[in-house]
């Protein structure tokens, strides 16, 4: 065990818990804005908005975040020359945030319109009755109704995100997973302890987090 | 190699070659199949014991089964699919090309098995009361109830959120590109790196793949939800992942509220 403990120390396991942390921050704001303009894109009026964001959802839902992830690197980066730093390190960083908030905002989008769907459509024929249009109604009436309605399943989208932000191994980013990887191939001797360490960093994160969402979705539930 | 962002009708020209699909995208779609089989298979076995391990009277073995489930479902699939790998490789002495396969289904089973019996249980928790209550009073014990009276129902009421499951599984068989699994990502980035350089091409035939295959299963999940929850009763109720639509989308949030994708 104290032999165990003292492979452990010698590698940098907060530093790689932190990129995962940071990834994920970063991610979470993009999706959640990007998610919540292709949200109101899926309830506005217009025909053609909608087909947009109900088709980038089902694309991207159905596509496996390893496949966008992957393309970063290998085309967003050296076939369209999107590139975000002369720094290899940060440039691969910032490709994995765009491939994280592309595929996570379509989830985003869903949760913010199953929320939609707890606003009673009374709600909104009684904006648009007092002359609203679409966007202020959607802004002053609906949403606000709508996002409290969607915490809990986009606390389930964040917790989805902080999992998934592991997948950055497929875009070279030097985090949690690859981390683990070098270890087991350095002290092979220790593969379930190492693992057993690792799950648990990841337990810790999570599970608070599932416990905040769950507690402020019950608090800030419109009662109806 | 031509220059960047302009058309090169080569490289599209190259995935429709009969040798790119059959050295690289058709091998590639069976170990996607196979990966998924196993994992399914596994799973819905993890899932049913745990998920019925957690209905169990006995604390001991219901507090057992909820820290496994509990456990497994917060620890991301890459995470135990490394671990999977390598255990297999090294303490399993499973040969090198083999473990990948291992460490995949290993991932798939324990975590999309976890999410599987949380669906089990739910189902089973959603069916009408006197279901239960009734196996017993014509003197059934709890074990024939659930197995003759309980269970049944409540998979019939799972069925859309199982396929919603699958798809969430055949998606993350890509996982296994990173640990050097040959599936069908891997292979496009191999015809990425023969070829003269059409890896968006490639990667281009893999997501169309998975997205008919994953959309199509979608669509019989969406089905059978509008089929099943049209139905009255017990059934009806027991499906509690298969949200509200507004009309807008034929599948809608069938995976919101486990916060599996």
């Amino acid at each position: 065990m104290s032999d165990f403990l003292e492979v452990l120390s010698t590698y940098d396991i907060a530093g790689a818990y932190w990129v995962n942390l940071k990834l994920t921050f970063f991610a979470a704001i993009f999706a959640f804005v990007l998610g919540t303009v292709l949200a109101m894109m899926r309830i506005s009026p217009i025909p053609s908005l909608q087909l947009a964001g109900a088709g980038y959802v089902n694309l991207v839902r159905n596509t496996p975040l390893t496949i966008v992830m992957a393309s970063g690197i290998l085309v967003l980066w050296p076939q369209l020359g999107i590139q975000f730093s002369d720094d290899f390190a940060t440039n691969f960083f910032w490709l994995a945030v765009v491939a994280l908030t592309i595929y996570h905002a379509s989830f985003v989008t869903e949760s913010i319109r199953s929320g939609v769907n707890t606003v009673p459509v009374g709600q909104a024929e009684a904006a648009r009755a007092i002359g609203l249009a679409f966007l202020p109604a959607a802004r002053l009436v609906i949403l606000p109704q709508a996002l409290r309605g969607a915490i809990a399943p986009l606390g389930n989208t964040l917790i989805a995100l902080i999992k998934n932000s592991t997948v950055a191994a497929a875009a070279s980013v030097p985090e949690i997973s690859v981390l683990m990887r070098s270890m087991i191939e350095n002290d092979a001797n220790y593969v379930v302890p190492i693992f057993l360490t690792i799950a648990v960093g990841f337990v810790i994160i999570v599970v608070p987090v599932g416990l905040v969402t769950t507690y402020l979705s019950r608090r800030l539930a419109v009662s109806r | 190699m031509a220059e960047k962002g302009q058309f090169d009708p080569a490289k599209w020209a190259a995935m429709i070659e009969p040798d790119t699909w059959q050295f690289y995208f058709l091998p590639g779609l069976q170990n996607t199949l196979t990966a998924a089989a196993y994992s399914i298979v596994l799973a819905m076995i993890f899932g049913l014991l745990f998920g019925v391990g957690r209905l169990a009277r006995n604390p001991v073995i219901r507090g057992f089964c909820s820290l496994i489930v509990e456990f497994f479902r917060a620890v991301p699939v890459l995470i135990m699919m490394i671990a999977g790998w390598f255990t297999a490789a090294l303490v399993l002495n499973v040969t090198p090309e083999d473990a990948p396969l291992f460490g995949v289904v290993i991932g798939l089973t324990l975590y999309n098995g976890s999410i599987i019996a949380e669906l089990v249980r739910s189902g089973v928790h959603g069916l009408a009361k006197g279901q239960g209550e009734a196996a017993l009073a014509i003197g059934m014990t709890r074990g024939q109830s659930l197995r003759s009276v309980e269970l049944p129902q409540a998979l019939i009421a799972m069925l859309p959120s199982l396929i919603s499951q699958f798809v969430v599984i055949l998606k993350d068989t890509a996982l296994g590109y990173i640990i050097t699994y040959p599936e069908l990502l891997r292979s496009a980035r191999l015809i990425g790196s023969n070829a003269p350089f059409p890896i968006l091409q490639a990667f281009a035939v893999a997501a169309v793949m998975f997205i008919v295959i994953n959309v199509v299963l979608s669509f019989v999940a969406g089905r059978l939800a509008r089929r099943i929850g049209g139905r009255s009763g017990a059934a009806g109720k027991a499906a509690p992942r298969v949200g509200i639509t507004t009309g807008l989308a034929g599948t809608a949030d069938t995976r919101d509220e486990t916060g599996n994708m």
